[in-house]
């Protein structure tokens, strides 16, 4: 929601100015029908501060309920309705004030229909001011979330580019392709196309909104099969999904820096065989991922949840479905579940 | 014959410092080691005289692997990028190959080695490892050696520390133990906000503070919750009153 217009002082005082301005105008034209001062004043007054409070409501209506773009005959006809609502009362109300002026009584009457055409121009041109400006800040709101949602992407890209195949994973795949060449030069050149793979497979996805869970899955294959030539004799991967995951739709490379980190920390925080189990389910609409690792409550060095590692995630997240619930971490004895949940 | 030992938590990257090593003839790996705790026992085992250590391992990194050594033999780092490290491996001119290296960089680094190799010359290893576990982080564990167990202690177990000759004796609730360093590391690497040194021979965890009580003239000792009680010294004092926002 947009701020109300007259939160700003200085907008307010400039709308009470012009209604000032404008009771003095009104003033002066009836006295110029030659009414005294204070009948002219009574008339302006009364009538033009109903006006202004009637408008002030409105404008603040405005801002909590907008009709769409094709429903503006809807406008138009609150305005007929504000401005008769408007001309009775004043009617009624200055009646009873100068109940004796006879002369001052027909006048009245004879200018109730300028009266009414004045205050449909006034309500309405000031209804078209407010919409003009809720439709601005709301627009602007749009953009600025609009470009939020952009600079963060671009963000998770750096980052990706600075940590996914953060300089370690990076290097030390090097050195591994490095040690084959002798010892087994199918499987280096193996491992260099599984390389080649996975960067193709980042940037391939870094430009897409969504991307399906098949297709993160097959990303995070090309990274996992890096990570079993490099710890394969103690690492193992479990994958388990229902046959209802597959199609679902997710953010791309989201998947796969949760994995990193379930498979760095559990590494090296024991020394036995590590097993992530990685499992995806459809649960009330939502595609639900949890991810365990082993871990060492003890004495893990790492802080889980802190770094760029699971807040970008989150982030990722927030500013995807403006929820803060879809990103959960669970200790549980020596084993650390990371939960996502994608609504779908 | 020079012994060496590879220690590395990938068998790759064991294997192609084997590979390059074996024009060496003087050189022999008696042994290879996955972990930090293997590597202690190797160590321990066969007094090698050189070892090539990674860095990111399980459990314990290469450096709390070092600390648990009585001897330190000679290190050669094989590590991949980490700029940290790198920055205290040059300013104490300590080998290391960089990951991948290449066998010409392997060559340079074991050439020089073995051209300046005097045993029992580590000095510079053992500033590096003053070194390492500075600020800008404070460590959140201790490793220590007891007989032939590693016990990696959480830094919020330790109640206080107290110095020991050329040792600092950690004390837990149950028991303490020795490590070889000094207390001015200790003071440096500890969280200032967590541990506070009260005296040129303790340094105390604040959560452990009970009370403050005066102690003859002038003096005053600090109560910790196991009712250890521990002398402050006169520029102690205020140190630990600010902490505990007195």
């Amino acid at each position: 929601m947009a701020a109300a217009i007259f939160s700003n002082k200085r907008t307010f005082f400039f709308y009470s100015l012009c209604w000032a301005i404008w009771i003095i105008t009104q003033a002066w034209v009836i006295y110029w029908f030659g009414f005294t001062w204070q009948v002219a004043f009574i008339d302006s007054v009364v009538s033009n501060l109903l006006l202004a409070i009637a408008q002030y409501a409105l404008t603040n209506v405005l801002n909590y309920y907008r009709p769409r773009k094709d429903k503006g005959i809807y406008i138009f006809v609150l305005n007929l309705g504000i401005a008769a609502i408007w001309i009775s009362a004043v009617k009624y109300i200055l009646a009873h004030i100068m109940v004796q002026d006879t002369h001052y009584l027909e006048f009245l009457h004879h200018s109730l229909p300028i009266r009414f055409g004045i205050a449909f121009l006034m309500t309405g041109w000031m209804m078209m001011f407010s919409w003009v400006h809720y439709s601005a800040e709301d627009k602007q709101a749009i953009e600025k979330r609009k470009e939020d949602a952009e600079k963060l992407s671009r963000e998770a890209e750096l980052y990706k580019l600075r940590h996914q195949f953060h300089p370690h994973f990076l290097f030390n795949s090097l050195n591994s392709i490095s040690s084959l060449v002798t010892t087994n030069p199918e499987d280096a050149r193996k491992m260099v196309h599984q390389l080649a793979d996975f960067l193709r497979g980042s940037l391939r996805n870094e430009n897409k909104q969504q991307v399906s869970f098949k297709e993160e899955l097959e990303y995070l294959q090309l990274y996992l099969d890096i990570e079993k030539v490099r710890f394969g004799h103690r690492l193992s991967i479990k994958i388990e999904k229902d046959a209802d995951c597959v199609d679902c739709l997710m953010p791309p490379l989201l998947l796969q820096p949760i994995v990193e980190n379930a498979i760095k920390f559990g590494l090296y925080d024991v020394t036995e065989m590590v097993i992530i189990h990685i499992k995806a389910r459809l649960d009330n609409g939502q595609l639900v991922i949890n991810i365990q690792n082993p871990f060492d409550p003890v004495t893990t060095t790492t802080q889980h949840g802190a770094g760029f590692g699971l807040s970008s995630i989150e982030r990722r997240l927030y500013l995807l479905f403006a929820r803060h619930d879809l990103l959960e971490t669970i200790v549980n004895g020596n084993i650390f579940t990371t939960i996502i949940k994608i609504p779908q | 014959m020079i012994k060496a030992i590879i220690i590395d938590d990938e068998p790759l990257a064991r294997a192609i410092v084997k590979e390059y090593i074996k024009p060496y003839q003087q050189v022999s790996v008696v042994q290879e080691c996955g972990d930090g705790f293997e590597g202690v026992k190797a160590i321990a085992q066969h007094q090698p005289e050189l070892i090539f250590l990674d860095i990111q391992m399980p459990k314990i990194n290469g450096f709390e692997m070092l600390e648990l050594l009585d001897h330190i033999p000679a290190v050669i780092f094989t590590t991949a990028f980490d700029e940290y490290a790198l920055k205290a491996f040059e300013v104490n001119a300590v080998d290391y190959l960089l990951k991948p290296f290449s066998k010409d960089r392997f060559d340079k680094v074991m050439t020089k080695w073995l051209k300046d190799y005097q045993p029992n010359d580590k000095t510079n290893i053992q500033t590096l490892l003053e070194a390492t576990g500075e600020p800008p982080q404070y460590i959140n564990r201790v490793v220590v050696k007891t007989g032939n167990n590693i016990r990696i202690i959480p830094i919020q177990d330790v109640h206080y520390l107290e110095a020991a000759d050329d040792y600092v004796k950690i004390y837990l609730q149950e028991a303490s133990f020795l490590k070889k360093k000094t207390m001015n590391y200790f003071e440096n690497v500890l969280n200032p906000v967590q541990f506070v040194r009260v005296h040129r021979s303790y340094i105390v965890q604040v959560q452990q503070v009970t009370r403050i009580e005066p102690y003859e003239k002038d003096n005053h000792i600090v109560v910790l919750r196991s009712g250890v009680r521990v002398p402050i010294s006169k520029t102690g004092y205020p140190k630990l009153r600010s902490i505990l926002g007195l």
